[in-house]
């Protein structure tokens, strides 16, 4: 009984634990302003990204060599981002205020993603033009 | 024990290491020393546990014990640091005595309780005592980081760095507390062991992140934690 006890309540602040995880770096994200190329590549138009290009710019990242150290926010915010699909296929249907918050946070998962692919590509010209100057 | 066990075992003694350096870079030695000190014995009991699999095995009784045993010690350790993030938010109050003191009531609150739900049961076995213990911590350990974080957003609390190391404090209490809860009621359920070394693993790793990528002066509203969209 308090085996069950303890699960119930542990899995609860798990799941509130590392929403909240995702969230705070889904709003330090946030502070970072997108280069016009960030943008355009990222599909942004305002201030916001749609969901569904979250797998795009996964992908966009997976290419773009790494700065280091920025793996594991990946990880998160995927993992982050695959719950929210299983949470809107299991509810979504059954409340239309859950499936529009739902997309919502898939919309911050994507500009975190967004972020990070931005973040690689100024890294890579500042590379490129390294690797310019020491060839002239 | 098979490859995967290996693999991540070592996986956990290099994100450790690098945590260290990590902390050590950015000269949080001193103001994070709890979580040094987590580290190095997290550390060491990792060289242990190496040790005594390769002395004497997996299955072997010794390596029951010394796991279950390194685990409370390390448990005793992340209470520290969970200490020393109270002190960190309720610094300005000045009642970090206070907070220590409860804590140590609290941590033989709980050693008094475990020993008592085994020594009521008909299985008196020593392990099943460090098992009950450890269980019990971890879910101490819960509530006390909720209970933290409840404290943080009343107090609107803005440091990024310390959010970011309290939920992430969190999310290991959550998944072990559930994991040895489930192990009480499941036994052989095996997929939880994968968890929990994976959870060993995020917890120095997300550490490492928010040292080197969240600067000491970094700051960010609660409200936007629990709401980021808006």
């Amino acid at each position: 009984m308090i085996a069950i006890f303890i699960f119930v309540i542990s899995a609860l602040t798990l799941l509130q634990f590392f929403a909240s995880y995702c969230h705070s770096m889904i709003a330090e994200s946030r502070a970072y302003v997108l280069s016009e190329q960030g943008r355009e590549i990222a599909g942004v138009t305002g201030r916001s990204i749609r969901g569904d290009q979250f797998r795009r710019l996964v992908q966009l990242i997976a290419l773009c060599p790494e700065p280091g150290g920025d793996r594991s926010q990946v990880r998160v915010v995927s993992t982050y981002y695959g719950m929210l699909g299983l949470v809107r296929t299991l509810f979504g249907w059954m409340e239309p205020a859950l499936a529009r918050w739902i997309e919502s946070e898939r919309g911050g998962c994507a500009y975190v993603a967004a972020v990070m692919l931005d973040r690689r590509i100024a890294y890579n010209r500042v590379l490129m033009a390294r690797q310019m100057s020491t060839q002239l | 024990m098979g490859p995967v066990d290996y693999v991540l075992l070592l996986a956990d003694l290099v994100v450790e290491v690098c945590c260290v350096v990590c902390l050590l870079k950015r000269r949080a030695f001193s103001q994070y020393f709890t979580i040094v000190l987590y580290l190095c014995a997290s550390i060491a009991v990792g060289f242990g546990r190496y040790g005594i699999i390769a002395a004497a095995g997996f299955t072997s009784t010794a390596y029951l014990y010394f796991f279950y045993y390194s685990d409370a010690v390390l448990t005793i350790c992340l209470y520290f640091v969970l200490m020393s993030l109270y002190s960190h938010v309720f610094s300005e109050m000045g009642i970090s005595k206070y907070v220590r003191g409860s804590a140590m009531l609290l941590l033989a609150g709980t050693a008094g309780i475990s020993y008592h739900m085994v020594a009521t049961s008909t299985d008196k076995l020593i392990t099943h005592f460090v098992f009950e213990l450890s269980q019990n911590l971890y879910f101490v350990g819960v509530l006390l980081t909720y209970l933290l974080w409840g404290a943080m957003m009343k107090l609107r609390e803005n440091r990024t760095r310390l959010m970011q190391l309290v939920l992430s404090m969190g999310v290991y209490f959550s998944a072990f507390a559930g994991s040895y809860a489930l192990g009480n009621l499941y036994e052989r359920a095996f997929i939880w062991h994968y968890i929990c070394h994976l959870m060993v693993i995020f917890l120095p790793l997300s550490w490492a992140y928010t040292f080197m990528k969240v600067p000491e002066e970094a700051r960010m509203g609660t409200a936007t934690v629990l709401a980021p969209n808006r």
